[in-house]
């Protein structure tokens, strides 16, 4: 009895060794596969911008981030983030209330609509808007008429970068708000909140660190668009050159270490932005935990049938 | 304050949710909706409320016309299933949030805040909870505090939607006493939703029962149980055993036992539906000399105040037999016992689903 018990145990235990043994080798193999890839495909290249931006000392990154034209990129990328950021964050919960909040018809052909962005090359977005605004374009003549530039100036650049940012908050936010449902929002009408009040105190809170992630990633992108500002820009130096343009132009130019420093100082950027959304994204999966012991009549299987369930929705 | 509702139709798309309905509820009132799934309760308590327009009819309060009043005009409060708790906020701001949203000019001072939301957590026995988060307490808790939070609007009506659908059995036997006592003691007029026909039964006034955006009947919890007036009235409120029979109007039986009926039977033998209670089928081992249905015992579970045993008739007919355990004990009955059965109060609807 008891060398059954044993023997049965023993098969248990070599068992349970052979396949974490087979297991961990494939781990490992997957682990490492994944490092090397990683290492060749993004630390090296970081390291290398950052070697090549601090090869010919500090003293010449220095300057080139204080060049004229670097400044006034600069000036440039932060005006277009500070236009097309705020209007897609409100266009983004504006869209995202729409769709979640309201019975809609036309749903569906919205939500893709909102993806057209992603799907569309950059390059082609900035082609429409040359189509649209440029001096041949269809309303190219109205507005020369009125001297209103928007092509080869920042209002096409601001608009060039909307049209690709458009979906970050939207796209956040719509799956956030579908899975919180309607009824707090319900529960605060009923106690006599308005349309406003029930936004501020009771909507916002709710989807606040999905915003938050939403605002990030537009940002980021926002900051890095090169596709269509490039074909809206006109590339006039210290005039309509955002960074990206700048650091293309100088490395045209063979001004390696200048394109660099500047190129180091996007990418520095957009680290500190990876990790303010690996914060956002670490607040925003405990909210979301929260709700899942509290609020979302959506997520939970309830006893409702199908069409109760669309009625309350 | 009373509630009037005056032939409502809603329509979702193709599936209509309410057919015309109609509704009284008496001020002070508790009433239940009960029904299955799809029948319409919902939608017609979320009509009252005003968080869906009807279609067709009106809602009035008090004998005045509420139909096109705002959710946030009619004074009613609402109740969720999954309580709705705003989560960012204390018990005490989710309980306040009805007061602070007032216009500046009948909004209460702070100090009066305080204090009604003290009372009313009193009043839901969670005096020690201002300062918690929803996620920090219990489905029980927090439907008590999605309650006060409701009654701190001094509402007119309290609408409740399956208050205690998300929570486990024993809490909900639990909350609904405590409901039954709190209406006793606030008797604010109030219509509640459930599935569930024992929480209707225990806690309600009156009971409507719906199906299929129709209401099916509307009295008291007695008198829907031991007078319904339609086969899904019948069948919806507990278990029944139903037996497939023509049955002739000069002598009602049923397999040669006779239908003692308390209602008058049409003229005629027509198809129809005859539903015994299990606790109106009478168990023996021996036919004593009378007509009696003959089975074998199926099943038995004694585990409960009640047994209950599955009867297999020599008809293929399964039927569901509760008795005493005293009498199970005198029995002495096994599975696959033969065993006779005797119907007692019998039900006789028409296939025409009226009740006759």
């Amino acid at each position: 009895m008891t060398t059954i018990i044993a023997d049965a145990k023993f098969a248990d235990a070599t068992r349970g060794t052979a396949v974490q043994q087979s297991s961990a080798f494939v781990r490992w193999a997957l682990v490492l596969t994944a490092v090397a890839f990683l290492g060749l495909m993004l630390i090296v290249p970081l390291v290398i911008v950052f070697f090549s931006a601090f090869e010919k000392g500090w003293q010449t990154t220095v300057a080139a981030l204080t060049h004229a034209d670097a400044r006034a990129a600069i000036r440039l990328t932060v005006l277009t983030v500070a236009i097309a950021v705020p209007l897609n964050v409100v266009f983004g919960v504006a869209v995202a209330w729409a769709l979640t909040k309201f019975r809609l018809r036309g749903k569906s052909i919205l939500v893709t609509l909102i993806d057209l962005p992603f799907s569309v090359s950059p390059v082609i977005a900035g082609m429409v808007f040359i189509l649209l605004f440029g001096a041949r374009g269809l309303l190219g003549p109205w507005l020369g008429e009125r001297d209103i530039q928007i092509i080869f100036a920042w209002p096409g650049i601001a608009l060039a970068t909307m049209f690709v940012t458009l979906p970050f908050v939207a796209r956040e936010l719509i799956p956030l708000m579908q899975a919180q449902g309607r009824e707090d929002e319900e529960a605060a009408i009923s106690l006599g909140a308005g349309g406003w009040q029930t936004f501020f105190r009771v909507t916002l809170p709710n989807i606040k660190w999905g915003l938050a992630y939403g605002t990030i990633l537009c940002t980021a992108r926002a900051l890095g668009e090169f596709g269509a500002v490039s074909v809206v820009s006109g590339h006039i130096r210290g005039e309509t050159n955002t960074l990206p343009l700048h650091v293309e132009i100088l490395y045209n130019e063979y001004q390696f270490a200048a394109a660099f420093s500047v190129a180091g100082l996007l990418v520095g950027i957009a680290l500190l932005t990876i990790a303010a959304k690996s914060v956002v994204e670490w607040r925003l999966q405990k909210s979301v935990r929260g709700n899942a012991d509290g609020v979302p009549a959506a997520q939970k299987p309830s006893e409702r049938s199908g069409s109760e369930r669309w009625a309350s929705r | 304050m009373g509630i009037e509702v005056t032939n409502i139709t809603k329509r979702f798309g193709n599936f209509a949710a309410l057919k015309e309905v109609n509704l009284h509820v008496n001020p002070g009132e508790l009433v239940a909706l009960l029904g299955p799934s799809g029948s319409g309760k919902t939608t017609l308590l979320r009509v009252i409320a005003g968080l869906e327009t009807p279609d067709a009819g009106s809602v009035l309060f008090e004998g005045e016309d509420a139909t096109a009043r705002h959710v946030g005009e009619r004074r009613v409060g609402f109740v969720f299933q999954h309580y709705a708790l705003f989560r960012y906020m204390t018990v005490f701001e989710n309980v306040a949030f009805g007061l602070r949203v007032r216009p500046r000019r009948i909004r209460p001072p702070r100090d009066e805040i305080r204090t009604r939301v003290t009372e009313l957590l009193q009043l839901v026995q969670l005096e020690g909870f201002a300062r918690r988060y929803p996620s920090q307490m219990s489905g029980g808790q927090r439907q008590r505090v999605a309650l006060a939070r409701a009654l701190a609007v001094e509402p007119k009506v309290l609408l409740l939607d399956e208050p205690f659908g998300a929570l486990d059995a024993k809490v909900r036997q639990e909350l609904r006493r405590w409901l039954r006592r709190l209406h006793e003691e606030i008797h604010v007029t109030s219509v509640f939703v459930t599935h569930d026909q024992d929480e209707a039964l225990e806690v309600a006034d009156r009971v409507v029962v719906m199906n299929a955006g129709c209401i099916e009947q509307v009295g008291t919890p007695d008198e829907v149980f031991r007078d319904p007036a339609s086969a899904f009235v019948m069948n919806f409120l507990g278990t029944v055993n139903v037996f497939h029979r023509r049955v002739d109007s000069l002598t009602p039986e049923l397999d040669a036992i006779e239908i003692q009926c308390p209602d008058e039977l049409p003229t005629g033998s027509r198809p129809a539906r005859i539903f015994v209670r299990p606790h109106n089928l009478e168990i023996n081992t021996h036919l004593f000399g009378k007509p009696r249905l003959r089975g074998r015992v199926q099943f038995i579970n004694a585990a409960g105040p009640q047994v209950r045993v599955e009867v297999l008739t020599d008809f293929g007919e399964v039927l569901q037999v509760e008795t005493s355990q005293e009498r199970y004990q005198a029995l002495n009955i096994t599975k696959d016992s033969e065993v006779y059965i005797t119907p007692k109060e019998m039900r006789v609807f028409f296939d025409d689903g009226r009740a006759d």
